[in-house]
């Protein structure tokens, strides 16, 4: 069998693309911007009807819009992009053929039938169950057959993520070890394969329940595993748009990561900590010990929590070095003042870090610890939080990679390159925004996938959010979350425009030939120079003084937050 | 090059830490340690903690318990529904079922007392979410999960569910009052 070994170099980045794999990302990302638009509209929906001035939508199809926009946006769209990444990092970054892409049209396409019949599923009407899908409460089994049917896809794909990398390193396309960005890429494939056989252990059963063939599903049982499938994708994302970050850094400034020991290491502490963190779901339920509890949800000590905060060091770190070199080294701050915030790409990518640090990482922590979840459990604080990280940590990260890809990987000019300057502060403030209320109104006990906070009609209403402070709260979350909806409209636009109706980007030399017509030899790698590190930057030691600061203003506001909640906590009724 | 390329040392892990990295790394262990450690001493020294006390039940046997002390302590019925409000002594077991779309029945305890409450569902999953105090408990079909909680203030509280359970989810409300002990 002929070995389909087709390169083409883009004349802009350097970057060489194999044309099935080129192919395949294509598809992937199309497929995860149409996951983007239905889930957008979606939001729009929910968000008015959660708004308890407008209150737009009856209950049923509040709770229906609500399962599918979670669907389509925590699943769907992120994992549909993360497959384009993965064979990016694979078989762009390491310049090797795509093992297998038979095998990866073979899971592209069981994941769209997958999405479909999930979709159908809720749109039917009788699956408004939540992304949870707690049992007992029951979906009609289509809605667990299209989730499985897309997690098998996925699998595949990374599979033959794995298989690229064992061709690139027979084929020898590259010295040494692979770039960071890649090795990150692994991360999320290896979180990605254990998330997956979590959801087979989980899903499965529920399928097979759902058709009556077995008779009993314990509630604890299910939260527990579903966790490990539920929390662990989110792991996949954080790992993913952390090597965004890397790579945006890289393209952007040619930053060199301080070391690579270091964001290596904090990579490996992901694999081995990061889903213990499924424990964090499992606080306020009967039935488990708190030395469990506190021994998981503290990922063994926090070393997951400290390889998060490693990376928001090195990253901004990076650049800051980068910025140095080129002669941007004056005072703490003049390389982050001279920044190209015009550059869609970096702005997104440095407001994603920003936001999920101070937002969805703070927060995150706080209401992972044990008695701390207590005041937190289940309240819009919730979904304020994974907002910050999903909303502005993954998918600004993935925007800011798009306005990257569309030239390189498409192949055709940005429209709307104006509109796409402004995008990244439309969407990410908009979104920091509808978090940070959010979160405010869980904080005052305001429930999450509620669809009445006024419990109108009902004699024994709660009266404690109509009207008050917590009323403000929603209403400021409602208009943020639209002023983001506005955000993303402008991304929707600027890709599809781009992609449809954007100028061409030719390739000079370049002409497909067929497989079978002839086989190239591999790609020779690129030998690169041996570069110094830069020695006379920076200030008293410190090549990074300005990101040590930032860094130490974050931490700050770490420990008082999470000292304040600790009062809170003190204030409220004793239990043991 | 760059983090893009195979990394330009071949020997990297030998790079020695930059001081930038070194100390931050420091510092954040350090923070990591001060938060794990929080967990162990607020079980400790702390007044607010979910103690490890649940037991395997089935709807049945949980409502004939809540039964019970219904017919034994109820001291009036309140709305249309004639849910009874129930006053059990301090320091006694007392009984809250969630079932779809109610809190079963309403609970009068005393300010400063002692009461060792229990959880559980006749269905699906619920939310036990006490306001304003803000205290959120998930609440399981077939496990009963003992809280012990010392109401500090009187005062006539809300209980809301907040976890999903269908439909009429929004309007699982009831409430719980708090009176001053004579």
């Amino acid at each position: 069998m002929a070995v389909n070994r087709n390169f083409r170099v883009c004349p802009s980045t350097g970057l060489s693309y194999h044309e099935p794999a080129e192919k395949l990302m294509r598809w992937n990302a199309v497929a995860a911007v149409v996951s983007l638009l239905v889930g957008g509209v979606l939001a729009v929906l929910i968000v008015l009807t959660r708004w308890q001035a407008v209150h737009l939508l009856p209950p049923d199809w509040f709770y229906l819009l609500l399962t599918a926009h979670g669907l389509d946006m925590l699943v769907f769209w992120i994992i549909f992009f993360e497959i384009a990444v993965l064979y990016f990092c694979a078989s762009t970054l390491l310049r090797c053929r795509l093992a297998a892409p038979n095998w990866a049209w073979a899971g592209f396409w069981l994941m769209i039938v997958g999405a479909l019949v999930n979709n159908v599923a809720v749109f039917r009407g009788d699956s408004s169950v939540m992304f949870t899908s707690y049992v007992p409460m029951g979906a009609h089994p289509a809605f667990y057959l299209g989730l499985i049917l897309f997690a098998v896809g996925a699998l595949i794909a990374c599979f033959v993520f794995l298989g690229t990398l064992a061709v690139a390193k027979s084929e020898k396309t590259y010295h040494g070890s692979v770039p960071l960005v890649t090795f990150g890429a692994i991360t999320a494939a290896i979180i990605a394969i254990f998330t997956i056989a979590s959801g087979a252990i989980i899903l499965i059963p529920t399928f097979l329940w759902s058709v009556g063939l077995i008779g009993h599903i314990d509630s604890l049982m299910y939260r527990t595993v579903w966790w490990a499938f539920g929390h662990s994708s989110q792991q996949i994302n954080v790992a993913a748009h952390v090597s965004v970050w890397y790579a945006i850094a890289a393209i952007v400034f040619g930053a060199k990561p301080m070391s690579e020991k270091v964001s290596r290491t904090a990579f490996l502490l992901y694999i081995l900590f990061l889903q213990l963190a499924s424990a964090h779901h499992l606080l306020a339920d009967p039935g488990l010990t708190s030395h469990w509890k506190i021994f998981n949800t503290s990922y063994a000590m926090y070393l997951a929590v400290l390889a998060s905060m490693v990376h928001g060091l090195t990253v901004p770190g990076a650049i800051e070095v980068a910025q140095r070199q080129k002669g941007y080294n004056k005072g703490l701050f003049e390389w982050l003042r001279k920044a190209p915030w015009g550059n869609p790409s970096f702005s997104a990518m440095f407001i994603s870090l920003i936001g999920f640090g101070f937002l969805g990482g703070i927060s995150g922590v706080m209401m992972g610890t044990e008695q701390l979840n207590l005041i937190i459990h289940n309240t819009i604080y919730v979904p304020g939080h994974f907002h910050a990280t999903v909303v502005i940590g993954t998918t600004l990260a993935f925007m800011g990679l798009t306005y990257f890809l569309i030239p390189t990987l498409f192949r055709r000019e940005l429209m709307f390159p104006g509109m796409a300057k402004w995008q990244p502060y439309v969407f990410g403030l908009g979104m920091a925004g509808f978090s940070l209320f959010m979160m405010g109104a869980g904080t005052l006990g305001v429930p999450r996938r509620h669809w009445d906070i006024t419990f109108a009609g009902n004699p024994l209403a709660y009266d404690g959010w109509a009207g008050g402070t917590a009323w403000l709260m929603i209403a400021a979350m409602a208009i943020c979350g639209l002023l983001a909806t506005v955000g993303g409209a402008m991304y929707l636009l600027i890709t599809v425009g781009s992609v449809f109706l954007g100028k061409r980007i030719a390739t000079p030399d370049f002409a497909y030939v067929k497989a079978r017509d002839g086989v190239a030899p591999t790609m020779k790698p690129v030998e690169v120079a041996f570069e110094a590190h830069g020695s006379n930057i920076g200030t008293a030691g410190f090549v990074a003084p300005g990101t040590f600061v930032l860094a130490l203003v974050f931490l700050l506001s770490f420990v008082l937050y999470y000292f304040v909640n600790w009062k809170y906590l003190s204030t409220v009724w004793p239990l043991s | 090059m760059s983090a893009i390329s195979p990394p330009t040392q071949r020997v990297w892990w030998k790079q020695p830490l930059d001081r930038v990295e070194g100390m931050w790394i420091v510092i954040a262990f350090v923070w990591c340690l001060v938060m794990f450690f929080m967990m162990p001493y607020w079980h400790v020294f702390g007044k607010q903690n979910l103690a490890n006390e649940a037991y395997r039940t089935t709807p049945e046997a949980f409502t004939a318990k809540t039964q019970a002390m219904v017919d034994k302590y109820t001291v009036r019925v309140e709305t249309d529904q004639k849910i009874p409000v129930v006053r059990p002594p301090a320091g006694s077991d007392v009984y809250l079922i969630a079932r779809l779309w109610a809190w079963w029945p309403m609970l009068e305890l005393e300010e400063g007392k002692t009461y060792r409450l229990h959880l559980a569902s006749l269905d699906y999953l619920h939310g036990f979410s006490l306001q304003p105090e803000n205290i959120n408990i998930q609440v399981h079909p077939n496990y009963d999960h003992v809280v012990t909680l010392t109401p500090t203030r009187a005062g006539t509280y809300g209980i809301v569910c907040n976890e999903y359970c269908g439909i009429n989810h929004a309007t699982m409300v009831s409430r719980l009052y708090v009176v001053k002990s004579k």
